[in-house]
């Protein structure tokens, strides 16, 4: 049987992950999901958490299920958000490349 | 049997998130994030979310991916041609997460509670749907009507950002 050290790591190895999404592309729409991915390792650790701290009743606590759907529901609103502002960025500068936007570099 | 599903799950999740960052075509980077996001619903499952996983299924592998790939569809996006390798941003990135890796790996493996079989529930067929619905509904209701007012802020901003010309 999987132990909570198990989804833990599991779940820290996606975040890593898409930090390194985050950290390494260039291009907007990869950095994008590289932030869905870590919303989702955190989405896995409170669930896991949630099967591994039964309540009195000898049931999962779904108090951190209610909170992993409403992380679901922001995440959906915030990508719709964030598409649109790439979709306009892309029809004022052409470009969805991090390096070629540097208008407010110093 | 439960840790061999846990583990090919997990590895085909950790493997399809690493496609996601490695890829160079971004329709190859979609694909990979849903497999990605179906093996995560399956490791949900094997938590007992069965409601998590539907809705994972449901709003990421569903709604959130069609929106990627309808949106790299729209900006014509061809494989990235092949830039200079910035040699100290990849050894920056490079650190922190090596760093972040190995601070978990010490913080998790230092914690011998961490290492507890999962406990048997009182009912084994848990009907969560019912009891997700029933604390939404209760406990959390202030915070569900809150949602429903930011998914509505959410798309009247889409609408007002997509428009031509904004006056």
């Amino acid at each position: 049987m999987p132990t909570l050290a198990h989804y833990l790591i599991v779940s820290g190895l996606l975040f890593a992950l898409g930090m390194a999404g985050v950290l390494l592309r260039r291009n907007l729409l990869i950095i994008f999901m590289g932030l869905e991915l870590m919303l989702n390792a955190a989405n896995l650790s409170l669930v896991a958490f949630s099967r591994f701290n039964l309540g009195p009743d000898g049931m999962p606590n779904y108090n951190a299920q209610v909170f992993v759907f409403f992380i679901i529901t922001v995440a959906a609103a915030e990508v719709a958000v964030g598409l649109a502002i790439i979709v306009a960025l892309y029809r004022a500068k052409q470009t969805t490349h991090v390096e070629d936007l540097n208008t407010l570099k110093f | 049997m439960q840790l061999v599903l846990f583990w090919i799950f997990s590895l085909l999740m950790l493997l399809s998130a690493m496609g996601v960052v490695f890829f160079r075509n971004p329709v190859s980077s979609a694909m990979s994030l849903v497999l990605s996001f179906i093996a995560l619903a399956a490791v949900f499952v094997t938590l007992d979310a069965f409601f998590i996983a539907v809705v994972q299924v449901l709003v990421y592998a569903g709604a959130v991916m069609v929106l990627f790939l309808f949106i790299i569809m729209l900006l014509d996006l061809r494989e990235e041609k092949r830039r200079r390798v910035r040699l100290s941003a990849w050894l920056g990135g490079g650190l922190v997460v090596g760093g972040f890796i190995s601070a978990l790996l010490k913080v998790v493996l230092s914690l011998p509670a961490l290492f507890v079989e999962k406990p048997a529930l009182s009912h084994p067929l848990a009907n969560d749907i019912e009891q997700v619905g029933y604390n939404l509904f209760r406990n959390f209701n202030l915070p569900f009507q809150v949602i429903g007012v930011l998914l509505l802020v959410a798309t009247v901003g889409v609408v007002l950002l997509s428009k031509k010309e904004l006056k």
